[in-house]
């Protein structure tokens, strides 16, 4: 038998997630039509970051489950994250 | 002997999957960023052959899928059987409706030869023949990882038919829905950084 | 079910479930079966890759062709780093030992997910057939080198498809039992049992079962994208096309550095469980040795460019690689002193198992302290791609990952099977190994100084000194492993039998239940309430 208690999402609150989603995707699409150099790239992946999050977060789960989830989900993004910074030592400075 | 069961490790343990998935696709996103910093103009200019409006498309009914899947588990929590049968029938579709798009996509691609080895592609430089492997590989193994969401759906679905998945058994269904999130967000991160740079 | 034959009363070994004979161990969900199919199948292998071995030193025996030419000799290394690497030292002692103790140390009846570990030992087992296939189709066993470096790896005509794809299969192997380690270690420990009560050999286990969760899948990609250069020339590592073969580096040994800690942790865990007994004394620095193997672990990931220091990176790389390598030196040498300060002023048990840890800890100082010389740019220089580098993991991951298991099979040995081997064969296989282990390798980092490359069938004369000597010793030890495994395997099957549940004096759990345990491990969930290496009485 499970034996914490099991948090139930309502349809309305998923409906709203999606909602976000969707205008954080259209977002996503007219800001990269603008010409802004690298700021494209940087403007896309903060909003992907933000979509990701709150997939994580709701979809996911990740909001009602213990913290310790979440943490070791942060400490994932984290590791990879240096690991991409450690491997630009090389390529932005050869 | 007593059948053990622990929902709670049961989700550590798809969690724990899923880090090995990030990291998976992870080490692509490396190699794209790599690639990407070596041939900005390349990148961009591949970027232009890609059909945003299907991009778009795609994204939009995968975030769509999310929610379906997300709210079959509410469904399946609050002992509707039929609306969580239902709402999985859709998630299940609109897997398959993005395979259907994903083959369109790719033949366009094929035609023109952008695939990898098409004598066109070798023409173009180092950096298109690079954005265009990149492609394939990372949409290729995304797709394969929609495949096996599509398995899963149909092995839940025929569970939860059977009563085997209910009210107070779930977590099948809970850990197929934590794995399509993870398709979801992974497509979250491909389509700007294929589609959305021009 | 019947009297004779149900869980608490008759051990794994004569239990019988729902399967006879062999099907019964192929198709046992339980733990220490398993750790035992991982066992006969690593003994088996690991004999095959050291009679590879020996086959090249005797080829290096003298300068040209001694026994073989080029090609087989690259055949012959390959397949012994891709054996030694994939198949023994990855899985090694979590597969045999995690597997067999980690549920009983803890206070369970099996890890959090029986049937996915029956499912981790049949990716191995595929996994090794499809690598072996590489080697008996018509182009011929690979010739990369285990390390399967770009663009060689994609141009040569060898086999190398069925090699990375097996290497591949094999890695769901590792992802499972990490995860399934994790999962245990965190929702099955026994009441009482903090995280700082729990036994130092289980807290490697769980440091080393997150890097097999979160490095296996860089090794995974990886392969995935040399079957792809070579199945559809996707550019990615191929210069020609625009790739970058630094980057096929790159993304090898963001896997493969955290792998070496995969192979050393739960070494350097067994150690910790077996000096405490063989000294009668607490171990010194119980959390120092948590945080240490934490820190290796997490440290280990952001190293792996001291494997590239000649390939082309960037000098902001080549100082960062460095200045982290030495910094990961820091928590293993903590380890090292803790050992030897538990050791201090207690009361010594001159005994097999205690022979192997003593000697673990001279050899892996060797291979530590050359690091050193390696993970320093000048003189990485000198030293990269000779024989240096040879000697110098040979001794930490043979000397290391090495000797411990072979301390932790002549430790746990009497409860895994009900008898006992043979102390004064085990003492004299010991010693022979341990001399011809230091003859074999200490002349390498003599002859790699002096410029003797590796992964060559030949050699200058100026080095032949040097390489009679070091061949014999290949010969001396593996008499010495002969002489340890034909007692092992003689003694599993015909030793003297025992049910002594604690011969050796342990205070940690495995030595409360029945030798060998009965399929369930406890007949009733213990509570705990002190601390492993209680030796305070």
């Amino acid at each position: 038998m499970s034996e914490e208690k099991h948090h139930i999402v309502s349809y309305r609150t998923q409906v709203f997630v999606l909602l976000a989603l969707l205008v954080l995707t259209g977002i996503s699409v007219a800001i990269t039509q603008l010409e802004m150099g690298p700021m494209n790239t940087l403007a896309a992946m903060l909003i992907a970051g933000i979509k990701a999050t709150i997939v994580l977060a709701w979809f996911m789960h990740l909001k009602f489950e213990s913290r310790f989830f979440a943490f070791m989900v942060s400490a994932v993004v984290v590791l990879f994250l240096l690991v991409l910074l450690v491997t630009f030592f090389d390529y932005s400075y050869r | 002997m007593t059948v053990h069961r622990d929902d709670l490790g049961d989700k550590m343990g798809m969690w724990l999957f899923i880090f090995t998935e990030l990291l998976l696709f992870g080490m692509l996103f490396v190699v794209y960023a790599v690639y990407r910093s070596m041939h900005p103009e390349a990148f961009k200019l591949g970027g232009d052959e890609l059909d945003v409006v299907m991009g778009t498309i795609n994204t939009i009914i995968l975030l769509l899928s999310s929610m379906t899947v997300a709210m079959s588990i509410s469904a399946i929590q609050k002992g509707n059987k039929k609306l969580a049968l239902t709402l999985l029938t859709i998630t299940l579709i609109i897997a398959v409706v993005f395979l259907v798009n994903k083959y369109f996509e790719w033949g366009a691609k094929f035609e023109y030869g952008f695939n990898p080895g098409a004598p066109e592609l070798l023409e173009l430089g180092h950096g298109t023949i690079l954005f265009f492997g990149l492609y394939f590989i990372m949409t290729g193994i995304h797709a394969l990882h929609i495949l096996i969401g599509i398995g899963l759906f149909i092995y839940v679905f025929w569970q939860i038919r059977k009563d085997k998945i209910h009210q107070t058994d779930y977590v099948w269904l809970e850990n197929t829905g934590l794995y399509w999130h993870l398709v979801d967000l992974i497509w979250i991160f491909l389509f700007p950084l294929f589609y959305l740079i021009h | 079910m019947s009297e004779a034959n149900n869980a608490h009363n008759v051990s794994y070994l004569e239990y019988k479930g729902q399967y006879k004979g062999l099907l019964a161990w192929i198709f046992s969900t339980d733990h220490k079966r398993i750790g035992l199919l991982y066992l006969y199948t690593m003994l088996f292998f690991f004999s095959v890759a050291a009679i590879l071995g020996l086959l090249m030193k005797t080829q290096l025996i003298a300068p040209g062709y001694t026994i073989m030419g080029p090609q087989t000799y690259n055949s012959l290394f390959t397949l012994h780093g891709i054996i030694m690497i994939f198949i023994i030292v990855v899985p090694g002692l979590p597969a045999v030992f995690g597997n067999f103790f980690l549920p009983i140390m803890i206070g369970a009846k099996d890890v959090a997910f029986p049937k996915l570990n029956l499912l981790s030992w049949w990716f191995y087992i595929i996994g090794i057939l499809i690598v072996l296939t590489s080697q008996f189709m018509g182009d011929g066993p690979p010739d990369t080198g285990w390390t399967f470096y770009a663009p060689y790896s994609f141009q040569t005509p060898t086999n190398v498809l069925p090699a990375v794809f097996g290497a591949f299969v094999m890695g769901f192997s590792s992802i499972l039992t990490g995860i399934n380690f994790v999962v245990t270690i965190h929702r099955m420990r026994a009441p009482g049992m903090t995280w700082f009560k729990m036994p130092l050999f289980p807290w490697t286990l769980y440091g080393t079962a997150w890097i097999q969760i979160l490095a296996t899948p860089v090794i995974g990609i990886t392969l995935l994208l040399i079957v792809a250069e070579r199945l559809i020339g996707i550019g990615i590592f191929d210069p020609a096309l625009g790739g970058d073969p630094i980057l096929y580096q790159h993304l090898f040994w963001i896997y493969s550095h955290p792998a070496v800690y995969i192979m050393i942790l739960p070494g350097m865990g067994a150690i910790s469980e077996i000096i405490p007994v063989f000294s009668r004394k607490t171990i010194f620095g119980y959390k120092a040795m948590v945080l240490s193997t934490m820190a290796i672990a997490f440290v280990g990931y952001f190293v792996w460019g001291h494997h590239m220091f000649t390939s082309g990176m960037s000098g902001r790389a080549l100082y960062a690689f460095s200045f982290l390598t030495f910094l990961v030196a820091i928590p293993s040498a903590i380890k090292v002193f803790n050992w030897v300060s538990t050791m201090h002023q207690g009361s010594l048990h001159m005994q097999t198992p205690f022979y192997w840890a003593v000697s673990f800890i001279f050899v892996f100082m060797i291979g530590g302290l050359t690091g050193l010389v390696l993970g320093s740019l000048a003189t990485n220089v000198h030293v990269h791609d000779t024989h240096f580098v040879v000697a110098h993991f040979h001794f930490i991951v043979f000397g290391g990952t090495g000797f411990a298991f072979m301390a932790a099979i002549h430790y746990w040995f009497p409860k895994m099977f009900g008898r006992m081997y043979d102390m004064s064969w085990a003492n004299l296989g010991w010693g022979i190994f341990f001399i011809g282990f230091n003859t074999l390798y200490l002349p390498m980092f003599y002859l790699g100084i002096m410029g003797m490359p590796r992964r060559y069938y030949d050699y200058l004369p100026d080095f032949h000194g040097g390489n009679i000597v070091s061949s014999l010793g290949a010969w001396v030890m593996v008499s010495g492993i002969v002489i340890i495994f034909a007692n092992l395997i003689r003694s599993a099957r015909h030793g003297e039998k025992t049910s002594d549940k604690n011969p050796w004096g342990g205070k940690t759990l495995e030595w409360q239940v029945d030798t060998p345990p009965t399929l369930e491990n406890f007949e009733e969930i213990p509570t705990i309430v002190k601390g492993p290496y209680d030796y305070e009485d």
